[in-house]
């Protein structure tokens, strides 16, 4: 090595404080992100929109042999509880077989009564099926990425169910992505009712398992094991979907909801809007971004 | 005498391996593993890569790498944007100052310091999105998620230790 000349001291020196100064106006750039994120611009949700939607035929490639894996393990598993999960089943639908007999009655009941009433029904609902390709955020976001986007019809603000219930919703569409914002998640605040008193509530996560009920209109009309189900204010979400059924904690009522994070492969999401589920893609795109 | 263009594509792509192992860490910690639990506490795997690049090749994985990284795993985790971003740049920053306290020091000190700089990281984190948020988040998540690293941290640093000698042997 050369002893260090002068110029060559200075022309380090200079080096290294150039290298502060780009490292401090990154450390800068990164706050500007943040309030840029805060302001929740329509640039900042079409760069989120085109990064998953450029990621997402990876994740699909990559979660597949984790699901089969997953599966094998949950196979092997249940191999010891299979009898008893048997008898269980069997109970199980011996009952449901008494429900479906009285919700056909019903069924018959309702059609009539409206036909009285003149009862104008509500929109039907589409569904589209999406596969969950990546579940994001860690301790510190709930949210999942499922490979359907605005060409397959989904748009911002649809319920997002599993076959147990209310999943979450669409926060963010790109075109052949979408993200669903978990109701756990810190961001969700959902209008709900409790089924049997009537009582409204607000479900607001806090990224833990469970969300809490906010805002409840009768706390004393609340008991454990309550059904939960969107209340259908604000029209975003449609009244009646099930989210999950109340629990008691320290801090007031919570909700132990019906569908698991972790247990999410395939999930439904439904189109209540106006919209046809087959409009143009442009179309979509253009509702799901001016949203 | 000059490289010729294979040399240099060969190179170009060896220099490009840090990166593209951070950036296969950030992919693989979204994959849903359908495990009861886990997706609650997964840990952002490229915390992990930044800080082994950081200290074994600064030259390769640099600040600005770094800062990309953090972008983009925020756009893909649903973060608030600019959160990771400042804290895999920060960590970068600090760890490849003090690379040299954590060379031929053995893996202990880096387990050790990895879990200083992983509950700083953690802690940053809940911070900003706590105060991003207007909400106290829950510690408890963040802090098994943070244990979780610390678990996941001696095997992928095997995995990057083994593909640094293959690859990157002149370091």
């Amino acid at each position: 090595m050369k002893s260090p000349s002068g110029s060559t001291t200075r022309l380090a020196q200079v080096k290294q404080l150039a290298g502060r100064f780009a490292f401090a106006s990154m450390v800068a750039a990164a706050f500007a992100l943040m309030l840029l994120g805060k302001a929740d611009t329509v640039l900042v949700e079409r760069m989120r929109g085109s990064v998953t939607d450029a990621v997402t035929p990876l994740f699909e490639m990559l979660s597949r042999p984790a699901a089969t894996m997953a599966e094998f393990v949950d196979n092997v598993r249940n191999l010891a509880t299979v009898r008893t999960e048997n008898t269980r089943l069997r109970e199980e639908n011996a009952k449901l077989l008494r429900w479906q007999s009285v919700a056909r009655q019903l069924e018959a009941e309702n059609g009539q009564l409206r036909g009285l009433l003149n009862f104008v029904p509500g929109p039907d609902a589409g569904f589209i099926a999406a596969r969950v390709v990546a579940d994001t955020g860690g301790a510190f976001a709930h949210s999942l990425l499922v490979n359907a986007g605005a060409r397959d019809g989904v748009r911002k603000g649809q319920a997002v169910l599993a076959g147990d219930g209310l999943v979450g919703r669409v926060a963010q569409v790109g075109q052949r992505s979408a993200r669903v914002l978990l109701v756990t998640d810190l961001n969700s605040r959902i209008p709900v009712l409790v089924e049997s008193s009537r009582a409204r509530a607000i479900l607001s996560g806090d990224n833990g398992e469970r969300p809490r009920l906010n805002y409840l209109s009768d706390s004393m009309r609340v008991e454990a094991g309550d059904r939960v189900v969107t209340s259908g204010h604000g029209g975003v979400l449609p009244p009646g979907l099930p989210v999950g059924v109340a629990v008691q904690a320290g801090d007031g009522w919570r909700v132990e909801p019906f569908a698991s994070r972790y247990r999410l492969e395939y999930v439904r999401i439904v189109d209540y809007g106006l919209s046809g589920i087959l409009g143009p893609a442009e179309d979509g795109r253009a509702v799901g971004s001016g949203r | 005498m000059r490289p010729s263009v294979f040399q240099r594509l060969d190179g170009a792509a060896r220099n490009m391996l840090p990166a593209g192992v951070t950036l296969l860490l950030l992919i693989l910690a979204q994959i849903p593993l359908h495990l009861p639990g886990v997706a609650n506490i997964m840990p952002p795997l490229a915390l992990i890569g930044v800080y082994y690049w950081a200290i074994h090749r600064p030259d390769l994985l640099t600040a600005g790498s770094a800062f990309l990284i953090g972008v983009l795993q925020d756009l893909l985790a649903g973060l608030p944007l600019g959160v990771s971003a400042l804290v895999l740049l920060l960590v970068q920053g600090i760890v490849a100052a003090r690379r040299r306290f954590f060379l031929g020091r053995g893996f202990g000190a880096l387990w050790f310091g990895f879990g200083l700089v992983g509950l700083a990281a953690s802690l940053a984190v809940w911070v900003l999105v706590s105060g991003l948020a207007g909400a106290l988040l829950d510690p408890r998540p963040p802090l098994f998620q943070f244990l979780f690293a610390l678990f996941l941290f001696p095997p992928l640093v095997k995995l990057m230790g083994h593909a640094q000698s293959a690859f990157l042997k002149e370091a």
